[in-house]
């Protein structure tokens, strides 16, 4: 209890619970542009391995950080743009082709990856970005280095939620991408293209996740391993489903996810820890994600129109 | 931003000729086959070359041939695995942990814990992982039919699960203890271990039992009352139900058939080929069954043809990139292309897109 209590307490902990949920922000906000819009993409973990990938090789190839951002950005939009044509002109199965854009991203990433660096064994570094902490606000206890004291990405992924939720809600364009996923009947009796909008919101959301995946290389680490998505972007879809497919509450998920695992990792640390296999800290995460679904099966508000192909003149 | 964009639609197509319904698919390999020659040529190699190695390193010797067939033998259990539960519009993404809860239970009864003598032992084992396999589906069916939780998202999380419980289990109660610090199982007893199909041929039986389950699960479909069941509901569950099918219980039943013969997977490579349980049992057998299983269009008897297919890509460019400067991971890469190219090929052979 009081081991719990310290870790708890330290500011540490709650700045690497902030630093986990980073990627997961952007790549869950990624998703949940796309399902508001009518589409699920299960390319999510795909498009974040291809995304931590390009991000960091931009980088190491000698173009900027932020540069590099653009690139991740660039390549999740495109992976956004197969996953949309295939999906909604063509209205093929969004399971079949999700996993489909998930199994391409990642093999085009490692065969990339093989051309680019055949003979290293431990993959190179670059120099991440570094945090910036933000004057006087750092300093304050707990929250300041949770919340003040990380990188700018990480202040991008806050800024984001604040952007998607203003874009949905308070923009005509948002009220399109809404009415795309609840009724597209209604948005083509506007006189607008559910097509264009359901492909772009894919487009705009795959670029996210990429941001998300170039956030784990570019931010967290310093480095790109095969595996080091990790089924995060699986997470992030059970993530938009526990925030009601509601970006402040998805926020929120996302906040109180990344705590547990934090809270996973100093725990095994802890004289209990050394008792109990550390598989069981590591299964955690899973575990939570699907008691989290299953919690939030009855009230969940899913888009009406969420993997409904939609043909017009077709009733 | 465009919102109102290009205005294109489908068009059903009544009667699709032969030609739209051959003529696309056979586009579709061809596709893929060019951009295979172009992966190749960007990675500095004679493309020609390349593909020649694939195909001679898939099916270039009789060496070559049972490889492929040996590695076709878990994708063939996955891939029907995938196309039963598909068929149903189960989701069923974690072929990968069902088959390693096959694998534990074959480990668990076949080495020494029960002594039988072979065609005892067997069957036992066969009923044991299937029913294990099945358990582990048993539970995101249950939560998708009782409270409409997604099963997308429970059996991919489920796959992350499994395969830590294992790597437990191997570290730990089922560690080796002569196994020099590796995190591996004892080994089978000799009666646990599927033999041969024929002395001196490296192919074991597991090969001959997925091409039994393959003609089992083709009669079920085709032939049983639940085969029916799990079409209509496949097809249109709301007019399932309003038609009597009992579609939760047809759901249930699916999902048990389709972990069991996930599982099969798991035990014919730790009975039939490794004789021992490792973490690299499958390099992801469970997710390409679903390649597999699409391929072949959820047909439980093209998945052995579709099987071998995928398999042989597989041996060939492991094969080929020994001798060529070319990544093994283009077989990966053409399996995605194949997969995508395939689905829009068979939408596209009962619909156009028009205008207006």
């Amino acid at each position: 209890m009081e081991a719990l209590l310290d870790i708890l307490l330290a500011g540490s902990f709650w700045a690497a619970a902030v630093r986990i949920a980073s990627p997961l922000i952007f790549a869950t906000m990624g998703e949940l542009i796309c399902e508001r819009a009518g589409v699920l993409n299960l390319g999510i973990e795909g498009i974040m391995v291809a995304g931590a990938f390009a991000g960091w090789m931009a980088v190491y190839s000698g173009l900027g950080l932020w540069p590099g951002v653009a690139v991740a950005l660039g390549v999740g939009m495109a992976f956004g743009l197969i996953h949309g044509v295939l999906t909604v002109p063509f209205g093929l199965s969004q399971h079949v082709v999700g996993l489909g854009v998930t199994l391409l991203a990642t093999a085009a990433t490692y065969y990339t990856y093989r051309l680019a660096l055949p003979e290293v064994t431990a993959p190179p570094r670059i120099a991440p970005l570094a945090p910036l902490p933000i004057p006087i606000l750092s300093d304050l206890p707990l929250i300041g280095p949770a919340l003040f004291a990380q990188t700018p990405l990480t202040y991008l992924a806050f800024g984001c939620v604040l952007a998607v939720s203003l874009i949905l809600y308070r923009t005509p364009l948002g009220l399109a991408v809404r009415a795309a996923g609840e009724n597209p009947g209604a948005v083509e009796a506007q006189g607008l293209s559910v097509t264009a909008i359901r492909i772009g919101a894919v487009m705009a959301g795959s670029g996210l996740m990429a941001v998300g995946g170039a956030f784990l290389t570019m931010s967290a680490f310093d480095s790109f391993f095969f595996e080091m998505v990790n089924g995060r972007g699986w997470i992030c879809i059970a993530l938009v489903v526990f925030g009601a497919w509601k970006p402040g509450k998805a926020l929120l998920g996302a906040l109180l996810f990344a705590g547990f695992d934090a809270l996973q990792i100093r725990l095994q640390q802890t004289p209990l820890g050394a008792d109990l296999p550390y598989q069981l800290f590591l299964a955690l995460p899973y575990v939570l994600s699907i008691l989290a679904l299953v919690a939030m099966s009855r009230r969940a508000q899913v888009p009406a129109a969420l993997m409904v192909p939609f043909n017009r003149g077709e009733r | 931003m465009a919102m109102t964009g290009p205005a294109m639609r489908l068009e059903r197509i009544i009667a699709p000729s032969w030609s739209r319904r051959l003529g696309l698919p056979a586009l579709a390999l061809v596709a893929t086959v060019a951009i295979a020659a172009w992966l190749a040529w960007l990675a500095g190699a004679a493309p020609l070359t390349v593909l020649g190695l694939i195909v001679d390193g898939a099916a270039g010797s009789k060496f070559a041939l049972l490889e492929t067939l040996n590695r076709a033998t878990p994708l063939i259990f996955t891939g029907l695995a995938v196309a039963v539960a598909f068929r149903a519009r189960l989701w069923n993404i974690g072929a990968e942990a069902q088959l390693y809860a096959g694998a534990v239970v074959t480990v668990l009864l076949g080495t020494g814990a029960i002594v039988l003598p072979a065609p005892l032992l067997l069957p036992l084992i066969v009923g044991a992982a299937m029913l294990a396999g099945a358990a582990l589906l048993l539970g995101p069916a249950l939560l998708k039919t009782r409270l409409g939780v997604d099963e997308v998202v429970t059996t991919l999380l489920l796959n992350f699960i499994f395969l830590l419980f294992v790597s437990y289990l191997l570290e730990g109660p089922m560690k080796d203890p002569m196994g020099m610090g590796w995190p591996k199982s004892e080994r089978l007893v000799d009666a646990a271990r599927l033999p041969r199909i024929a002395e001196g041929l490296r192919l074991h039986w597991g090969f001959g039992l997925a091409l039994i389950c393959a003609a089992i699960v083709w009669v079920i479909q085709a032939r049983t009352t639940l085969g029916y069941e799990i079409r209509a509901v496949g097809l249109n569950a709301r007019a399932a139900r309003f038609a009597g099918v009992p579609v939760n219980a047809v759901i249930l039943k699916t999902a048990f058939l389709s972990g069991g013969l996930a599982a099969l997977a798991g035990f014919s490579e730790v009975a039939g080929l490794k004789g021992a349980l490792t973490l690299d049992l499958s390099p992801g057998f469970g997710y390409t069954g679903i390649v597999v299983a699409m391929l072949a269009l959820l047909h439980p008897l093209a998945v052995v043809v579709s099987a071998i297919f995928v398999a042989g890509i597989f041996v060939g460019a492991d094969s080929m990139s020994r001798a060529a400067d070319v990544p093994t991971y283009i077989a990966d890469l053409l399996l995605a292309v194949a997969l995508l190219l395939m689905v829009l090929a068979i939408k596209m052979t009962g619909f156009r897109l028009v205008r207006g």
